[in-house]
């Protein structure tokens, strides 16, 4: 039977479409996971080091401290990315297969999910490390395995909280809650959980208890979905109570506005664009790593520009480089029904423009840090209107991958995103504004910098019709292609 | 209304479509018949521009469909799902097409009330996003909406499959009302003979990628296509 499983595993890997991408992005990828695999060796081997040199304390009761937020953000991570494994499950409801060997299956596969064990790249190291330093050697094998269990249990967790919403962002609130408390030095949670994982290493029985919740974390997911194992019970895809929304308010744009609706509504019901949402709101945050100081790395002046761009710009990348794609489900519509190109491009545009200033204004705390770092902010913001918002439009008609709005995979990345044409693009987006900035900071002064990068966004700006009916006749161009790349289904 | 000139259509060295001239005058009621493969979707999606001719041209109502976009407000279609826009409720999906053809929404709730009985009740006021509902339901959706509008042109693709009896029955009705209406031209692809000798004047049949028969819908023409789908005994 295991045969059969493995054999369907290994032709759904080996024939969907997205494998067959060009080679050079096979090879370019193969070299991102080994890069990552060696930040995390590095980072394994390194932790207790910069621990033990910064003095905060024995690196592994410090890292313990830690560990509950480690632990967190996994689970929130394997929320939104890993895949389910029901999904696949219905064609074999109604073959001669036990139920029980079904379930089995697909849970099992969740085991060997990468989520699972990419981890021990960081873990395994600095568990050697702890060896080296001649840490109780049981202790130590007792702490990584009870870890190790932990790291299990989020993936059954996850696999019985998943598609529940209210749990998650019920979860999700009292992180935040308790982080900020900890950070406040209001409450700390950690005084409470580090004793726990401490408690792993001083008494290495403990480690036990771990495993045993694992047991029972597996066992209660193989008998929800063994109960569960209904079309109208567990296998069922979501359905939401719909409401019919009107935005009367929106009618006033004309045509701009019938689009606009359209648009609000894709953000507000779909899973997939939603993340992209959030995403760019984390963005706003991002520029705290610059301007803060915290990464020494980032501070040349030369920075501040690019850390402008991203934080007003969240929104226009998260959701902008996919601009035909986020209609692509029913793009054959789009092209025959009575739209223009130009308004249907017009009213994307709009989009990215508004949430451009509502990030803008919400980026305002930056002033804290000055007002040099919020007029980084605001030149990023107008560069990103003037001139970020046609590249992205642009880059768009290149891209043609058909997105599954009500998944979130590939939310964070995907390998066709990655061709020549939108690689070159980027260069425009990220790279050009620091050259202006670069130019007018060392050859005048600071603001002159500024006002050259603002003055490329309001440059843009004006040349807008122009440069429209140059993206338009791209769109048109790309038109067949596209549809027939809509059409293969990711 | 809609003229098609020395149109092919070729993948690789594979011809699906290759028609030297058809001409469906306004008004017509027409109807395209072929076994899987004989390029009926091919023609429609030719004629809506969705795929590029490899050789000739469709001209409907004097534009020339792959080169200006001046048919899009008095054409409309249902080919098939990607027609919809799963996350809309069916009435936000017609305001949606309402207004893209230039109806407000008191003009589509207007309109609405008229295909009650096509709904069975199952569409509206349902609390559901047209991905949620059934594969028949999404097309009664679909059908309705290529009425929004008052195009000139209508193409449907296969109609009457997955429509439960009474659907099927109701929307005949609604294709021959508009056939009566000799300002729309209503173009309809099906595998059901009955179906199509019912609602079209014209049958025309498709084989690989040609045309075979053109045939004016007579009491015998059931019978004629009927032989011809049989094959040789």
């Amino acid at each position: 039977m295991l045969k059969h499983f493995l054999s369907l595993e290994w032709k759904s890997f080996f024939r969907s479409a997205s494998f067959k991408s060009n080679l050079g992005i096979k090879i370019l990828m193969f070299f991102g996971a080994l890069y990552f695999m060696a930040v995390f060796l590095a980072m394994g081997v390194g932790a207790f080091y910069i621990i033990k040199k910064g003095g905060w304390g024995d690196p592994l009761e410090v890292f313990n401290q830690f560990l509950i937020y480690y632990l967190v953000g996994d689970l929130y991570l394997r929320y939104m990315l890993q895949k389910m494994p029901i999904t696949n499950i219905k064609p074999l409801l109604y073959l001669p297969v036990e139920k029980n060997q079904v379930v089995a299956y697909s849970l099992g596969k969740t085991v060997i999910s990468f989520f699972n064990w990419s981890h021990a790249f960081f873990f395994l190291p600095f568990a050697v490390v702890l060896l080296i330093e001649g840490y109780n050697p049981t202790g130590v094998i007792a702490w990584q395995l009870g870890i190790m269990a932990l790291i299990f249990c989020n993936n059954f967790i996850n696999v019985l909280v998943n598609n529940k919403d209210q749990i998650f962002y019920a979860v999700l609130a009292l992180i935040i809650v308790l982080g900020a408390c900890q950070y406040f030095n209001l409450f700390n949670i950690t005084q409470y959980t580090a004793p726990l994982f401490n408690a792993l290493y001083q008494n290495p029985l403990t480690a036990l208890l771990p495993w045993a919740m694992l047991l029972a974390l597996a066992v209660s997911a193989f008998t929800y979905f063994r109960r569960h194992m209904y079309l109208d019970a567990g296998l069922a895809s979501k359905k939401s109570v719909a409401k019919t929304e009107d935005y009367t308010w929106l009618n006033r744009f004309g045509n701009l506005g019938t689009f606009l609706k359209n648009d609000i509504k894709l953000i507000k019901r779909n899973k997939r664009s939603k993340t992209s949402v959030i995403m760019s709101f984390f963005f706003i945050f991002y520029g705290l790593l610059f301007f803060s100081g915290s990464v020494s790395a980032y501070d040349g002046p030369v920075w501040k520009i690019f850390a402008g761009i991203f934080i007003s710009g969240g929104f226009l990348f998260s959701f902008g480089q996919f601009v035909p794609s986020w209609d692509s489900a029913y793009y054959p519509l789009m092209m025959s029904q009575n739209i223009k190109y130009k308004e249907y491009l017009n009213s994307k545009w709009f989009l990215m423009v508004i949430a451009t200033i509502i990030s803008t204004i919400l980026a305002s705390f930056y002033l804290y840090f000055g007002l040099d770092a919020y007029l980084a902010v605001i030149v990023g913001a107008i560069y990103n209107i003037g001139v970020n918002s046609y590249l992205v439009l642009w880059g768009g008609a290149y891209i043609k991958t058909p997105i599954d709005l009500s998944s979130n995979k590939k939310a964070f990345g995907d390998k066709q995103a990655f061709n020549s044409k939108t690689l070159l693009l980027t260069l425009p987006k990220l790279i050009l504004p620091l050259g202006f900035y670069a130019l007018g900071h060392y050859l005048i002064n600071p603001t002159a910098g500024y006002i050259f990068v603002a003055m490329a966004g309001v440059l843009g700006f004006a040349f807008k019709n122009k440069v429209f009916k140059r993206i338009e006749h791209i769109y048109k161009k790309e038109k067949y292609k596209t549809l027939a790349a809509y059409k293969q289904k990711a | 209304m809609i003229k098609i000139e020395n149109i092919t259509k070729t993948y690789g060295s594979a011809t699906v479509l290759n028609i030297a001239n058809l001409e469906i005058p306004k008004g017509q009621s027409f109807g395209l018949v072929g076994n899987n493969g004989a390029g009926k979707t091919t023609l429609f999606s030719l004629m809506l521009d969705l795929i590029q001719p490899t050789t000739g041209h469709i001209i409907n109502n004097g534009v020339l469909v792959d080169e200006c976009e001046a048919w899009k407000p008095f054409t409309s279609a249902f080919i098939d799902e990607t027609f919809l826009i799963g996350y809309l409720t069916p009435e936000e999906y017609f305001y949606f097409i309402g207004e893209l053809r230039g109806l407000n929404k008191a003009d589509v709730d207007a309109l609405l009330p008229g295909f009650e009985g096509f709904f069975h009740g199952e569409i509206l006021g349902q609390k559901k996003y047209l991905r949620d509902l059934s594969k028949g339901n999404q097309k009664k959706v679909g059908i309705v909406a290529s009425f929004i509008g008052n195009p000139e042109v209508i193409i449907l693709d296969e109609p009457f499959a997955n429509l439960d009896p009474t659907t099927q029955i109701r929307l005949k009705g609604i294709i021959k009302d508009l056939a009566n209406n000799r300002e729309v031209t209503v173009l309809i692809s099906s595998h059901d003979l009955i179906h199509v000798t019912e609602v079209c004047e014209r049958i025309v049949v498709l084989q690989k990628g040609e045309t075979v028969k053109d045939i004016r819908t007579s009491t015998e023409t059931l019978k004629e296509l009927e032989a011809f789908f049989a094959g040789p005994a």
